[in-house]
């Protein structure tokens, strides 16, 4: 078998924040992403989901192991291997599609004369000719995602980034990009690390989703699913698709209620609280008398 | 086209409020209602406005204004664009410098005036010390804003790709925070001539602003009043020439 595209070795991280001192956001995570595969990242918010994938491109650095991309450790962001697609309006509003996609290609170090042609490659794979002269402001929230994941393919890495990229459009749009990505990505063979908040595109898209913990993340459980790709619409109705889904919940649910509290429980609390509060409150009045 | 009706009414209001105002001169010189010595009359004012333009006094007075103003801008914008790039970039020199730069502005530099003039002399050096300090502090404070306050996705964004430091400014930093900049540097410039006319008018030998002075003291209002009318042509020359440059940069991009 074929080594690790990317490979994480009990990666730590963890920030200082003013009220709440340090603050542990991943607890030693290991993982490995093979070559060609699409991994999923999912968990609760604000689990570290989208720092480890910065951590893995080399955007942050962690506090604590190591990560390998290639065969070699990563220290800062490798533009020749690793590419991103961001959540949304990280297009330059003030250059049109094409000369975005070709100011990250000058970025990435793509002599000047090869830049137009390879944008605009990347430019009709996701379909956007027409609109390649067109300013951000002047495309739906669809077609910008389209651009951004244009700007990612022309940059011609193995590995790609996603960070929650369909997380801002609405639900039609969001399943339809998915299902173009689908077919877009087989026949691309790129190593894909997507972070997404939602079940169902975490199971159509990926070949193995991966299920964090509420922070300090860890990685909880790793869930295959075997369907070829592309996927057709219809494995979204397929009682394995649904019982694939409801599995990722069942995990995800006590997370999830880790992170936001369990509102009955908390409720009580409050209630208890502010009967306490006011207990006291009418005793020092009553004393006043 | 709700807007484009809009736009013509608001210009025909704008153009008869000028009207008005010049008929009034008019009618008030021509009915004698008050003094020449206050407000000469128009016709008076428009033969010397043609006599000045003929002359080479008002050149003179002309060409060193305008030299003043340019050199202002020139050391302002350099000095502003310079300073206001390097401390927006630390987000601690914007903390420290910010509020600092911003204090000093709001002082009235004016009263400052006797020191430039002991510093530099009653000519030209003096003028052009002083307008650059005011016109300085609107492209040092907008620089500052426009380059802090750039999108940090925008940067990660191109640190992803491999922008090096260079190309981080060329590319992100400068494109993102032009439409800021260029209204500092129409502020700076509107600002550095008025300071540029007031020096001139306060303690100055030559400049339209000395020129006016002299002219009002020597009560001879007609040919002051011609050169007010120069200035504010001049004045208005300048906002077009600034608000058209604010045009071409500012307003491409459009908040999504």
């Amino acid at each position: 078998m074929a080594p690790d595209a990317i490979a994480v070795a009990t990666v730590s991280h963890a920030y200082a924040q003013p009220d709440a001192g340090v603050v542990k956001t991943l607890n030693a995570v290991s993982l490995g992403v093979r070559k060609g595969e699409l991994l999923c990242l999912i968990g609760p918010s604000g689990c570290g989901k989208s720092t480890l994938l910065n951590i893995i491109g080399g955007l942050v650095p962690p506090a604590a192991g190591e990560v390998r991309v290639n065969g070699h450790p990563v220290h800062g962001p490798t533009p020749k291997e690793i590419a991103y697609v961001f959540q949304e309006n990280t297009l330059f509003p003030w250059n049109t599609i094409l000369d975005n996609i070709m100011v990250g290609l000058e970025f990435q170090g793509v002599p000047a004369a090869e830049r137009r042609e390879r944008a605009m490659d990347a430019i009709e794979a996701v379909g956007l000719t027409d609109f390649a002269n067109n300013y951000p402001h002047q495309l739906s929230g669809g077609m910008k995602q389209r651009a951004s994941l244009a700007r990612a393919l022309s940059l011609r890495t193995d590995i790609l980034l996603m960070d929650e990229p369909f997380a801002a459009l609405d639900e039609q749009t969001r399943t339809y990009l998915g299902e173009e990505l689908s077919v877009l990505l087989a026949t691309t063979n790129k190593t894909i690390v997507l972070v997404t908040h939602s079940l169902s595109e975490a199971v159509f898209l990926a070949d193995r989703v991966v299920v964090m913990t509420a922070r300090p993340a860890e990685i909880k459980a790793t869930i295959e699913v075997k369907a070829a790709h592309p996927r057709e619409p219809s494995f979204t109705t397929s009682s394995a698709f649904s019982d694939l889904r409801n599995e990722l919940y069942a995990l995800l649910r006590s997370e999830i209620e880790k992170t936001v509290g369990g509102f009955v429980g908390n409720a009580a609390a409050r209630d208890r609280e502010r009967r306490a509060v006011a207990g006291q409150r009418d005793s020092v009045i009553g004393r006043a008398r | 086209m709700k807007t484009a009706k809009f736009d013509w009414q608001a210009r025909a209001i704008q153009a008869a409020f000028v009207i008005v105002v010049i008929g009034l001169w008019y009618y008030v010189g021509r009915k004698g209602l008050v003094s020449p010595i206050f407000l000469p009359k128009l016709p008076n004012v428009l033969d010397k406005f043609v006599g000045i333009v003929q002359s080479s006094t008002f050149y003179g007075n002309l060409g060193v204004t305008l030299f003043e103003f340019l050199v202002a801008v020139v050391i302002a914008s350099t000095c502003g664009l310079t300073i206001g790039y390097l401390v927006g970039r630390s987000r601690y020199a914007v903390v420290v410098f910010e509020p600092l730069l911003a204090s000093v502005f709001a002082v009235p530099l004016v009263v400052f005036l006797p020191l430039f003039i002991l510093f530099f002399g009653i000519g030209f050096e003096s003028k052009i010390a002083f307008g650059a300090a005011y016109a300085f502090f609107p492209i040092a404070l907008n620089t500052i804003g426009g380059i802090s306050q750039v999108d940090p996705r925008f940067v990660t964004v191109a640190r992803s790709m491999g922008a090096s430091e260079r190309q981080l400014f060329r590319r992100v930093l400068l494109p993102a925070a032009l439409p800021v900049i260029v209204t500092g540097l129409r502020i700076g410039c509107t600002i550095g001539f008025l300071a540029i006319l007031g020096s001139e008018m306060i303690a100055g030998l030559r400049g339209l602003g000395s020129r006016i002075v002299s002219l009002a003291e020597g009560m001879n209002t007609a040919e002051m009043f011609a050169y007010i009318v120069f200035v504010i042509i001049l004045a208005m020359i300048l906002n077009v020439t600034l608000s058209q440059m604010q045009r071409r940069f500012g307003e491409r991009r459009e908040v999504a």
